[in-house]
């Protein structure tokens, strides 16, 4: 039995409001890949800080092939070989592709300046090493694609001789081949004999190269063991501390009249001739990988991107929306994927977000009445069920999931006719997400159209009535949610034929 | 070559050529040697100041007390030596820099420490360093007979056919490419500019990355306080007024960006140079110097203009993307 | 907790009661600021406390607090306008052309103002049109405005504006109240209903918290954007008029270097320079406090350039004091 690199013991985080991280414990062994598994929330992200000192636990101990260390910086963490790959905000646009793999530890001359020529070579032979010697190491780090800046971070770990590696969803938006260049890189780790934590939303990518794994469920270290030894089933079971057979809202179909109709919408970088039919009643679910252009299709709907080509009609009548606000007042919403960035605003009030698109119903000739924002705001809260201390609250001070409440509350305010859902569960908690589900059947029942894009299978699979499988910018397949498999619609979405499985 | 052509430094140079021909065309004696050498002797100050300042612009702050900071640093150095005509220039020329960067360091505490926007403390120390200048002369200007002929005459020493003033650019500007080149700090400075999330991740403290680069403009206004009085043989509290708005000036327009990480010493260079070029060249082609301010206006708002193009982001390329992996 | 029951309905509106937040905000620490000054002036000149001397104190802030009045709305929309001192003089500038023409004291007014507007709304466009960081193109403008000044005056001077004019600048509305300072006082109350108690301010805040939100939410952010910057133009076009029948004369040095103290004007008065905070209230208080430091003293023969190293103070002294208040009770934690 191998001793391990490194042993979380103990390890707690708190925030105002919030327990991060309680009493994690977990190893990580030289030469194995742990996969650390949960849902969006569970901790997976305070916990790389923590490793990455970025945060300081308040409690518990961090020892490092047996010695007991603190990651007092990130600058310790990096003297100490512990180092993360990120999924975007890593690296540096501006610099070059050399020197983003030896910032702060670059080669020197005699004269203690940065070895250039050196540097440069040094680039080479790496990425030559790694199998990556077609990225040219003088390049600007913004011209390369996606996947080869993260071979470029896997660089950067390997230059600075790493013991821990952290990968933390390092395949979101890689295509297929991509990914698998990725884990001949993640081999090549392991047999340098770094510790491996891989963090990774998706299955097929766990079982193939994790050795051992680690479940975390609201901050929560709940299971941890040997990959070989599991079940999927058992794994996804620690994950959500129920049965997967989960619990969508029943719902009677009663499919209405068609409300919206887009014809052949294009884009000219991100997606291509997409056309569907929207009715009364439904939810349509979106679903495709990460990066298949699904969002930036609802943007376009929504009108915050220009389409090139291709009309959306609402109600028979043409939409010529040049905007947001144009959008909104034919009676279309967006909830959006970053919640924190783009649907709060989260250092105002509960009800200021709320009444925001509202303000026009909520004012007399422009004048503020602020009893009125009030009401507005309590009477969709209330039917959402909105956990909050007070409706002056910052909005920034909410849970994910009453977050969620707070923009989608704000949308019903404006009593729409189509609403759009990026991701709505995407980082709340069970209970919420349950609500989240809950109301979008509600919604339907009255009448409403609901467009719900996720990346989740069981939700697109659990909520939807028909689904469009997207697949880099274009849509495959629209399907009936009736004897669908869950295999049939991966497939789909990834582009692997039907002949090869 | 490839490189040569999409760096920005290579198009100013050339926009500047062309107006240089331009100008000759003109005025015939406007490129020859002796008048070039002396439109870069005049634009060495704004030079080196535009070192300093792109040095803090770097790092996304911005430091609007850099002339203030010339006028105080100058009035100290013009009073000791008005006062103490005994004390060496040499010694002097050796505080100077000091001075400047103990001025500087004070806005670099206050936003590393503070956290205080560098717009904000450095508008409040510009005032303040202003009025220190009017407050430690008495409200007085130190004149041309009241200081040593030494302190006067360095700048003016010709070495290898060029004078002092003008080999204290050029030394600025190769230490300035060593140091944001070859230096641990100089990089840092651009890395915390393009990502300063991702320079935490790489072990550098922004926060004190961002004090050294006020320090070093902070230096090297010490610098120019002291080349100022000797240049103009004057120190007053109205030294360099509203200057900090043409080295500001220099810097964009030589392309370097407000938003941080973006800029070379070259550029720098160039943008001062650009600006000395229009300065010298308008009352030589019989146009009015007061044209002068209207056209470095334009010219920055060209210069944002033509960079904002440049840098436009790509988007995520899904479709193309796509039929690569097809 | 067994109390499931749906809490919605024992969701407060607020829990601070609004006395309270009132008592421990930025304007009630201006105030007491204000009222110290004020006191030491009264005590350190014995001119200070004359009604007339008190009205020519006015003069030495109402041309630039009407600036910043709407430079705060600007700010808190995260965005700023280096060259509203610029456009004084351009607008000066105008003015004095059209007085070359022979026009009267309503054609000069309306020269003045509209040649500010026009100066806002290039900027505006420069900012939301072409997406251009605003404190870049506004110190590109700053020069160019001004340089159009310098290159229809030179060193030269218009002078000779028609006596009607000098009301603007010189004139008493009632015993020792200037038209300036009634003019001041009425956008104080215009701009605060409008930052405050309208729909439209609202959604400056709203876009100066997170741009993206507000975009997302409906705003149309550019539009508000390129409003505020035609207004910000505006209220220099007005204030020049007001500073060039004062003065009676145009140079382009006019208001030099005023940009500088009316944005310290905007930040003393509580608004964040990052945008997405601040008060009318703040601004008006933070103008008086600058026009007392400034004529208290000049009372007492303190120069002008001395004066503005106590405002630099107060303005990092004002800003720094809270967060080190925060940090401190942070380690006490």
């Amino acid at each position: 039995m191998t001793q391990p690199k490194l042993t979380l013991s103990g390890i707690s985080k708190s925030f105002p409001g919030v327990r991060a991280l309680h009493e994690v414990c977990l190893e990580l062994y030289p030469g194995e890949v742990t996969a650390l598994i949960g849902e969006n929330g569970a901790g997976k992200s305070t916990l790389v800080k923590v490793l990455t000192g970025i945060y300081q636990p308040d409690a518990g101990q961090i020892t490092l092939d047996g010695k007991t260390v603190t990651l007092s910086s990130a600058h310790r963490a990096f003297e100490l070989g512990i180092t993360a790959i990120h999924q975007e905000t890593v690296l540096f646009d501006d610099l070059s592709v050399a020197e983003n793999i030896y910032l702060g530890h670059t080669p020197r001359t005699r004269f203690k300046t940065i070895d250039w020529p050196k540097m440069r070579s040094d680039a080479k032979v790496l990425l030559k090493d790694m199998g990556a010697g077609h990225i040219d190491a003088e390049t600007r780090l913004r011209d390369l694609s996606i996947a080869n800046k993260h071979l470029v971070a896997v660089a950067r770990a390997m230059s600075i001789d790493a013991e821990v590696v952290i990968m933390d969803e390092p395949t979101a938006s890689l295509s297929h081949k991509e990914i698998e260049d990725l884990f001949v890189l993640v081999e090549l780790l392991k047999q340098d004999g770094k510790a491996v934590l891989f963090i990774s939303h998706k299955f097929d990518e766990i079982y193939r190269i994790a050795d051992r794994f680690a479940v975390f469920r609201d901050g929560e270290m709940v299971g941890k063991g040997m990959i070989k030894d599991t079940s999927q089933s058992e794994i996804i079971k620690m994950m959500v501390g129920r049965s997967v057979d989960h619990i969508f809202p029943e719902r009677v179909k009663a499919i209405g009249a068609p409300v919206l109709e887009v014809k052949d919408l294009s884009h000219p970088t991100e997606f291509d001739s997409v056309s569907f039919t929207l009715h009364a009643g439904e939810i349509l679910g979106f679903y495709g990988l990460v990066g298949a252009g699904r969002s930036e299709i609802m943007q376009a709907i929504f009108g915050l991107t220009k389409p090139s080509r291709g009309t959306i009609a609402l109600d028979g009548k043409m939409l010529n929306s040049g905007s947001p606000a144009d959008a909104i007042e034919a009676g279309i919403v967006y909830v959006p994927e970053e919640r924190g960035k783009q649907g709060v605003v989260v250092d105002l009030p509960i009800v200021q977000n709320v009444a925001l698109p509202s303000l026009k119903k909520t004012s007399r000739n422009g004048f503020l009445k602020l009893a009125e924002e009030y009401a507005l705001t309590r009477q969709y809260t209330g039917r959402l069920d909105l956990r909050a201390a007070s409706l002056s609250q910052n909005a920034g001070t909410l849970s994910g999931g009453n977050q969620q409440k707070v923009v989608i509350a704000k949308w019903l305010a404006t009593k729409p006719r189509v609403i759009i859902l990026d991701e709505p569960t995407k980082g709340i908690d069970i209970g919420s997400k349950a609500a989240v589900h809950a109301f979008m059947a509600e919604l339907v029942a009255e009448g409403l159209a609901v467009i719900m894009v996720s990346s989740e299978l069981p939700e697109v699979m659990g909520m939807s009535d028909r689904i469009i499988i997207m697949r880099s910018g274009r849509m495959v397949e629209v399907l009936d949610n009736t004897h669908l498999t869950a295999d049939r619609v991966v497939r789909l979405a990834i582009g692997a034929t039907e002949a090869a499985a | 070559m490839n490189k040569l052509l999409k760096a920005r430094e290579t198009w100013l140079a050339l926009a500047i050529f062309a107006l240089l021909v331009v100008i000759t065309l003109r005025a015939p004696g406007f490129s020859n040697p002796d008048n070039l050498a002396s439109i870069f002797n005049d634009t060495s100050i704004l030079m080196i100041l535009a070192l300093g300042q792109m040095v803090v612009i770097l790092t996304r702050s911005i430091d609007l007390s850099i002339a203030a900071n010339v006028a105080l640093s100058g009035m100290v150095l013009a009073l000791i030596n008005s006062t103490w005509p005994g004390v060496p220039v040499p010694l002097l020329i050796i505080a100077a820099p000091l001075l400047g960067l103990a001025f500087g360091a004070i806005n670099g505490f206050l936003v590393w420490k503070l956290d205080i926007p560098s717009i904000v403390v450095t508008l409040g120390t510009l005032t303040i360093y202003r009025g220190l200048t009017f407050l430690i002369a008495g409200g007085q200007w130190v004149n041309a007979d009241e200081m040593t002929p030494d302190f006067i005459a360095i700048t003016r020493l010709t070495l290898l056919g060029l004078p002092v003033l003008s080999w204290a650019a050029i030394v600025t500007a190769i230490v300035f490419f060593i140091v944001m080149t070859r230096t641990q700090i100089g990089r840092a400075i651009y890395a915390i500019g393009v990502n300063p999330t991702a320079s935490v991740y790489a072990g550098i403290d922004v926060g004190r990355t961002k004090f050294i680069a006020f320090c070093i403009s902070g230096f090297v206004a010490g610098l120019c306080g002291y080349l100022w009085v000797s240049k103009f043989v004057i120190a007053s509290s109205e030294t360099a007024i509203g200057y900090e708005l043409q080295v500001i000036a220099a810097c964009v327009i030589g392309g370097v960006s407000i938003a941080g990480g973006v800029g070379t010493v070259g550029s720098a260079v160039l943008g001062a140079i650009f600006l000395g070029i229009i300065g010298r060249a308008l009352p030589v082609i019989d146009v009015s110097p007061f044209w002068q301010m209207a056209i470095s206006g334009a010219a920055i708002i060209l210069a944002v203009v033509l960079n904002a193009r440049g840098e436009r982001k790509k988007g995520r390329i899904i479709l193309k993307q796509a039929e690569g992996a097809a | 907790m067994n109390d499931q029951t749906p809490a919605t309905r024992n969701i407060p509106d607020r829990l601070d009661s609004p006395l309270r937040s009132a008592i421990f905000s930025w304007q009630a620490l201006l105030l007491v600021v204000a009222i110290i000054i004020f006191t030491i002036n009264s005590f350190a000149s014995p001119y200070f406390l004359s009604p007339w001397s008190l009205s020519d104190a006015t003069f030495n802030f109402t041309e630039k607090a009407i600036i910043a009045l709407a430079m705060a709305l600007l700010i808190i929309a995260g965005e700023i306008d280096l060259s509203v001192a610029a456009i004084i003089a351009l607008a000066s500038t105008m003015m004095g052309l059209a007085l070359q023409y022979g026009a009267d004291t309503p054609v000069l007014v309306v020269v003045g103002i509209a040649t500010g507007l026009a100066c806002g709304a290039f900027n505006g466009f420069l900012v939301t049109r072409l997406s251009l960081p605003s404190i870049v193109v506004t110190i590109g403008t700053m020069s160019l405005f001004r340089g159009v000044s310098y290159i229809v005056l030179g060193d030269k001077a218009f002078k000779g504006y028609p006596a009607s004019f000098a009301f603007f600048g010189q004139g008493y509305v009632w015993w020792v109240v200037s038209f300036e300072f009634v003019l001041f006082l009425a956008f104080a109350v215009v701009y605060y209903v409008l930052l405050h108690r309208t729909s439209f301010g609202r959604r400056i805040f709203v876009i100066g918290n997170n741009a993206v939100a507000a975009q997302f939410s409906g705003v149309r952010v550019e539009r508000i954007k390129f409003i505020l910057f035609c207004l910000t133009g505006l209220m220099s076009g007005i204030a020049s008029v007001l500073l060039t029948s004062r003065l009676g004369s145009t140079r382009p040095s006019i208001a030099q270097g005023w940009e500088l103290e009316v944005i310290t004007m905007v930040v003393l008065g509580g608004v964040s320079i990052l945008g997405g905070a601040g008060s009318i209230t703040g601004v008006v208080i933070a103008a008086f406090i600058m026009g007392l430091v400034t004529f208290g003293m000049g009372l007492l023969n303190v120069p002008g350039i001395v004066q503005s190293i106590f405002i630099g103070l107060l303005l990092i002294i004002v800003i720094a004091l809270p967060i080190i208040v925060g940090k401190l009770r942070g380690v006490r934690k």
